[in-house]
């Protein structure tokens, strides 16, 4: 499995060929709260880069999942949407959003590694 | 991040052992208050539920009026309350309200025996307080006491806990309060609160409050923030000034008629009193209802709620997940002839319509402790 990457909107995404995985980081759960609602993309369809593809709820708040590249969903995690709570639980595990086929590796180049990504989580605070 | 405010934002005698405790912190009412804690929203519900919570409710106004049986007039010339009949030290919920029974505030009115104490929510009380002031035509000495700190603890263990360290308020019957002697000096408790648990309410100096709450923390009570403040009061069915209640809902529209004294009804002659019994009699066009979506889906305030054939019929003001029920719950106006138990209606969330039902209220069963004496 590749490094994982990070994207402002504080995604992670890990590839095994062209299939790429993408959920939520650890940051982005201890911003958000208990996680109480999940939504994921429809499988088959198409996702377009720094789009939409699902919504999570916590009891405070709604915020949009987006997706760090395009690309076909060809996976969802329904753990997550039955117990919402595995979210918090394991943000970077097993409590991964959706699988996708990917379109354009390059799209890859503009995300960020592990010590990029701490260093924007902690500056940016959100 | 954040809005630019060159007013500085208040804080509560609090504010510290807050920043002790890791609270993260919002603005509200021009307060900060920490809306949770480490342990989050959901544990801190949870808690309160089982055990005891702690709240910073300072940002609260806290009303004093001074006065005998002229301010007991004037004030029924203002609240829907039969305040003649009120016992010294016993408490009512009611509003203040303008003459289309818009309202105003929503507030807990004691009767002490110096006049009446007044509890109003902190995004009004100023207004509130210039309000009073002019209906009372200045005859009675007010005080909007911010020397006071209010402290409220809620849950099934509070009793035991309050009363190991305030001797006596275990006889205390829920919707009253009195002055007690504590260390040399004087806290005002009142068995109330706005969790749906039995609990108190305690009135104590500035700079008594926090060695006060840290003995609390002591005993086994955790502080808890408006974040589950929030959840267990939506459980309780309670309404939320701003949300639920507004200048352009009346009492009738809300669903709170019980707090309308009987007494008061067939001669009126409070602010608001005409169109309260106008509508009373002809029934309100909407009603504040509960709101149980099916699923997990949440619907926030605003969401719009629609009948079998599409058709707009009302508006959520408060939703989230109900930690006590495992479920989300909330709540909002809709026209009355869908305000039924069990109408079915739909939810517009991110643009797709969703299956929900309307429901009795409280989602939470209370359990507030009735005759003790």
């Amino acid at each position: 499995m590749s490094e994982v990457k990070f994207s402002k909107e504080h995604e992670w995404i890990t590839l095994e060929g062209d299939v790429a995985t993408i959920g939520i980081t650890k940051h982005a759960t201890e911003m958000l709260g208990d996680i109480v609602f999940a939504e994921l993309p429809e499988k088959g369809s198409n996702v377009e880069k720094d789009g939409t593809a699902g919504v999570v709820e916590s009891t405070k708040a709604a915020s949009d999942v987006y997706t760090p590249v395009s690309g076909e969903v060809i996976d969802t995690n329904q753990v997550i949407v039955d117990d919402p709570s595995k979210i918090n639980e394991d943000p970077e595990g097993s409590a991964w959003f959706f699988k996708l086929k990917m379109k354009d590796s390059s799209e890859l180049d503009s995300l960020m590694n592990k010590e990029e990504y701490d260093k924007f989580a902690k500056e940016s605070g959100n | 991040m954040g809005k630019r405010v060159n007013m500085e934002i208040k804080k509560t005698s609090l504010n510290k052992l807050h920043q002790i405790n890791q609270a993260k912190f919002v603005e509200f009412a021009g307060y900060q208050m920490p809306i949770q804690y480490i342990n989050g929203i959901i544990e801190e519900h949870k808690f309160t539920r089982l055990h005891c919570g702690i709240f910073d409710v300072s940002h609260m106004g806290q009303l004093f009026i001074y006065g005998d049986e002229n301010l007991t007039n004037e004030l029924e010339k203002i609240f829907p309350l039969d305040l003649k009949n009120l016992k010294q030290n016993n408490s009512k919920y009611s509003f203040l309200m303008n003459e289309d029974a818009g309202i105003y505030d929503d507030l807990i009115v004691t009767k002490i025996e110096e006049g009446y104490l007044i509890i109003l929510n902190a995004a009004c009380k100023d207004k509130d307080f210039e309000i009073l002031s002019n209906l009372l035509d200045k005859k009675f000495k007010m005080n909007l006491d911010n020397s006071r700190s209010l402290i409220a603890l809620q849950g099934p263990k509070s009793v035991e806990i309050l009363d190991s360290i305030i001797n006596g308020v275990v006889r205390l019957n829920f919707m009253s309060g009195k002055w007690f002697d504590f260390n040399n000096q004087k806290l005002f408790v009142t068995r109330s609160g706005y969790t749906g648990e039995d609990g108190f309410e305690i009135s104590i100096l500035n700079e008594k409050a926090e060695a006060f709450t840290e003995n609390l923390i002591k005993k086994g009570a955790r502080l808890v923030g408006l974040g589950a403040r929030d959840t267990l009061r939506l459980e309780a069915g309670l309404c939320l000034y701003g949300h639920e209640l507004d200048i352009n809902k009346t009492p009738v529209e809300a669903n709170l008629k019980w707090a309308i004294s009987k007494s008061r009804l067939p001669n009126g002659g409070f602010i608001g009193s005409d169109k309260i019994m106008r509508q009373m009699q002809n029934g309100a066009k909407q009603l504040r209802v509960g709101i149980k979506p099916e699923g997990r889906l949440i619907a926030r305030e605003k969401t719009k709620i629609f009948n079998e054939k599409n058709i707009q019929i009302g508006q959520i003001t408060s939703g989230t997940f109900g930690p006590s029920v495992n479920g989300p719950i909330a709540m909002g106006y809709v026209d009355r002839e869908f305000s039924k138990v069990d109408t079915k209606i739909l939810l517009e969330v991110r643009g797709k319509k969703y299956p929900a039902n309307v429901c009795g209220l409280p989602f939470y069963k209370k359990s507030y402790v009735k005759g003790v004496n």
